[in-house]
């Protein structure tokens, strides 16, 4: 029974591990599906070519190339260096040790492409904290408390993981060397050799306290770092993929017509409707909300948007980009984004507290958003056109500005001026519209 | 510039049952705005010039909603909409263009789903097809060699992915065509979308527009080129502000094609 011990405690730690974050990501799934339906089943040829070019294959990324280039190494590094975390599964399930190394000369590939993306991994992630806390880079200036915290903290992670990782093979390296039980010779090491001469002379009894515990390290490590990313803006890892696949595939320029308007404005228009006819029977349910325009909060969102809020990875190329806030407004998409995020787990925490939303008093809107950045956008679709896995922080202020103006007559006033002369006549300034051909006769 | 064009009307093709190659959607800015009529006035010439069989609405244009629209109110917007549409539709329409960049994606991206499906074109583009076709000659004359740099509209680039339209024209100016550091798909909004135009900014520490003309002025023009009415007014006042209005220009694509060929 104790030979089987670390297999028992390997698999414990694996269900917890494993079990915990999926307790969360459904947390996550009930939360998006707060948001309201919108339908983005269609095009499915061209969804997946989005994801793919997108999100797999980085192409937005590396529109900024020093960033673009370094994430892409620290992304294959992730990926590619997660084959290894299978065997690692596979050997702490069995109890077995490189079940993959009768693979021979691929097998020695494979390790020796794991340790030299692993060594680029921690020369990017250096390169990416000194950006983060030393290089006076405004998107990141700008971020202070938790937001910056958490991106130190991932990095961090992955600094710990790799090194973790280069340890475990630098000691391997050594007991293959001494000819240690267990120990098949194999694998390539191109790093951890000059690793290894740091563990010269040790007993193979130390050698295999520190092999063991750097592997059962970066395993418990990895879990960690898997559960963290339901706290973290780091979920971007994951959510990437259905983010660009069910990201709006229109032109940017084009904003959607509310149904619940054009079924109003075309009763309105038609002139056989009768004026004074009863509502339909349909529409006398009082379970039956009357239907709101715009947003409020999150729930008057619909659910892409709120899986663009968890998918976002407060890069800040949004904000960077965006005129009002180069020019000093308060407007920030990706607060706008970091926002709706934050006040998405508070209601989600609440629907956990008490079973059900409890109205807590607060909203997205002035709550978290106020009308000062909503009226500051210029919807020019560069946030939209900058973020590097689609996400369309103008919809959501949009939205925003529709609930302010439909259901709380709350434009600034110049705005409703403008729109008081479009209702009369039919432009934006003070012009009779029996004017509008009079350019043709002026010289 | 003297003499008035003939601008015929929907409803006077109408009246002699006849129908128009294309409807020239004029806009708010290209029917009222001072500066933006000269645009307008300078399509017209050009429509002439290459034979096109054109009508514009005249009395019967409305705004098409879109400052509502951006601004949030969708009631406004589709009441705009749904009303143009129905004179859109009485006149059988095909295919309309516009100098309006706002007035371009607003007919062609959010007309359609009601009730309003038209083949839309910028005028750029329009005057691109044109152009092509041989209809239209575009020669350097008065600008040749000049430096002219381009600012895209948000809602002509961005929005709808096009790019290269307006600098086609540019070249075939023999100009010598000077990018800013931002354009195309990464180009600087003017400040006028999203019915700024018709509002004080929000406070900061600078407008828009003079950000957007401080790029433009790093290329040393001689003239900016602008493909919307909103954007040229607001690059006029940043030159203005930046008090170059007597060396730097602000001209629209038809106006500079126009004007070369002294139309």
């Amino acid at each position: 029974m104790i030979k089987f011990l670390p297999n028992i405690i390997f698999i414990v730690t694996l269900v917890v591990g494993i079990g915990y974050f999926a307790k969360n990501v459904r947390k996550i799934i009930r939360n998006i599906k707060l948001g309201k339906d919108v339908d983005r089943s269609d095009n499915k040829n061209a969804r997946f070519k989005n994801m793919a070019m997108i999100a797999l294959g980085q192409t937005k990324m590396v529109r900024r190339p020093i960033a673009g280039i370094l994430h892409v190494i620290v992304y294959i590094g992730f990926i590619i260096i997660n084959i290894e975390v299978l065997e690692i599964i596979i050997d702490g399930i069995f109890g077995t040790h490189r079940i993959f190394a009768p693979l021979g000369g691929v097998y020695d590939f494979l390790i020796g492409s794991f340790e030299i993306l692993a060594f680029l991994v921690l020369v990017s992630v250096f390169i990416f904290w000194i950006r983060r806390n030393v290089i006076n880079i405004k998107r990141f200036k700008t971020l202070k408390g938790w937001p910056k915290n958490d991106g130190n903290i991932i990095l961090y992670f992955e600094v710990v993981l790799m090194t973790l990782f280069l340890t475990m093979n630098a000691t391997d390296l050594q007991l293959q060397n001494l000819g240690a039980d267990h120990y098949v010779r194999a694998g390539a090491y191109p790093i951890s050799q000059f690793i290894s001469p740091l563990f010269d002379g040790m007993s193979i009894t130390s050698l295999v306290i520190i092999e063991r515990g750097a592997w059962w390290l970066h395993i418990i490590g990895i879990l960690t770092f898997l559960n963290y990313l339901y706290f973290s803006k780091h979920l971007h890892i994951l959510l990437a993929f259905p983010n660009t696949y069910y990201a709006d595939l229109n032109a940017q320029g084009k904003v959607n017509n509310l149904k619940a308007v054009t079924d109003e404005v075309m009763l309105m228009m038609d002139p056989n409707a009768d004026p004074f006819a009863a509502p339909a029977d349909d529409a006398l349910d009082e379970n039956e909300e009357p239907s709101k325009f715009g947003a409020s909060d999150v729930m008057d969102l619909n659910w892409v948007q709120l899986l663009n809020a968890y998918t976002c990875t407060e890069c800040g190329r949004c904000t960077s980009e965006c005129p009002a806030n180069q020019t000093g407004k308060k407007l920030s998409p990706r607060k706008i984004m970091m926002d709706t995020r934050d006040r998405l787990k508070e209601v989600g925490d609440n629907i956990d507290k008490n079973g059900s939303f409890v109205d807590d008093g607060k909203q997205l809107l002035n709550d978290y958003i106020t009308t000062e950045e909503l009226w500051a956008c210029t919807t020019c679709n560069a946030c939209v056109e900058a973020c590097p896995v689609n996400i369309n922080p103008l919809s959501i202020i949009l939205e925003m500005r529709r609930y302010l103006v439909m259901e709380q007559s709350a434009a600034p006033s110049d705005l409703n001026n403008m729109m008081s002369n479009i209702e009369n006549n039919g432009a934006p300034w003070p012009f009779n519209q029996m004017d509008r051909l009079n350019w043709s006769d002026e010289a | 510039m003297a003499e008035t064009v003939k601008v015929p009307t929907m409803a006077e093709y109408m009246a002699e049952g006849k129908k128009p190659e294309v409807l020239f959607w004029v806009g708010c800015a290209g029917s009222f705005d001072d500066r933006a009529k000269k645009i307008t006035k300078a399509f017209v010439k050009l429509l002439h010039n290459a034979n096109v069989d054109f009508a514009v609405l005249g009395t019967e244009e409305s705004c098409t909603g879109d400052p509502a629209k951006r601004a949030g109110n969708e009631f406004l917007f589709q009441m705009q909409a749904v009303t143009n549409i129905e004179v859109m539709n009485a006149y059988e329409i095909k295919k309309v263009v516009t100098a309006c960049p706002h007035c371009f994606n607003t007919l062609k991206n959010e007309y359609p789903s009601l009730g309003g499906e038209y083949e839309v074109m910028h005028h750029t583009q329009f005057l691109k097809s044109l152009l092509e076709e041989g209809r239209l000659k575009v020669e350097g004359g008065k600008f040749k060699g000049k430096r002219i740099t381009f600012h895209d509209p948000c809602y002509l680039g961005r929005a709808n992915n096009v790019y290269e339209a307006p600098r086609d024209l540019l070249r075939k100016l023999e100009v010598e065509l000077i990018e800013m550091k931002r354009c195309k798909r990464n180009g600087l909004c003017c400040g006028a979308g999203g019915a700024q135009m018709f509002k004080e900014p929000e406070p900061g520490n600078k407008d828009v527009n003079i950000e957007r003309t401080e790029d433009a002025l790093e290329t040393k023009p001689d003239i900016i080129a602008a493909g919307c009415p909103f954007c040229n007014t607001m690059m006029t006042d940043g030159i203005k502000n930046k008090e170059k209005e007597e060396t730097i220009q602000v001209l629209d694509v038809a106006e500079l094609i126009a004007n070369a060929q002294d139309l």
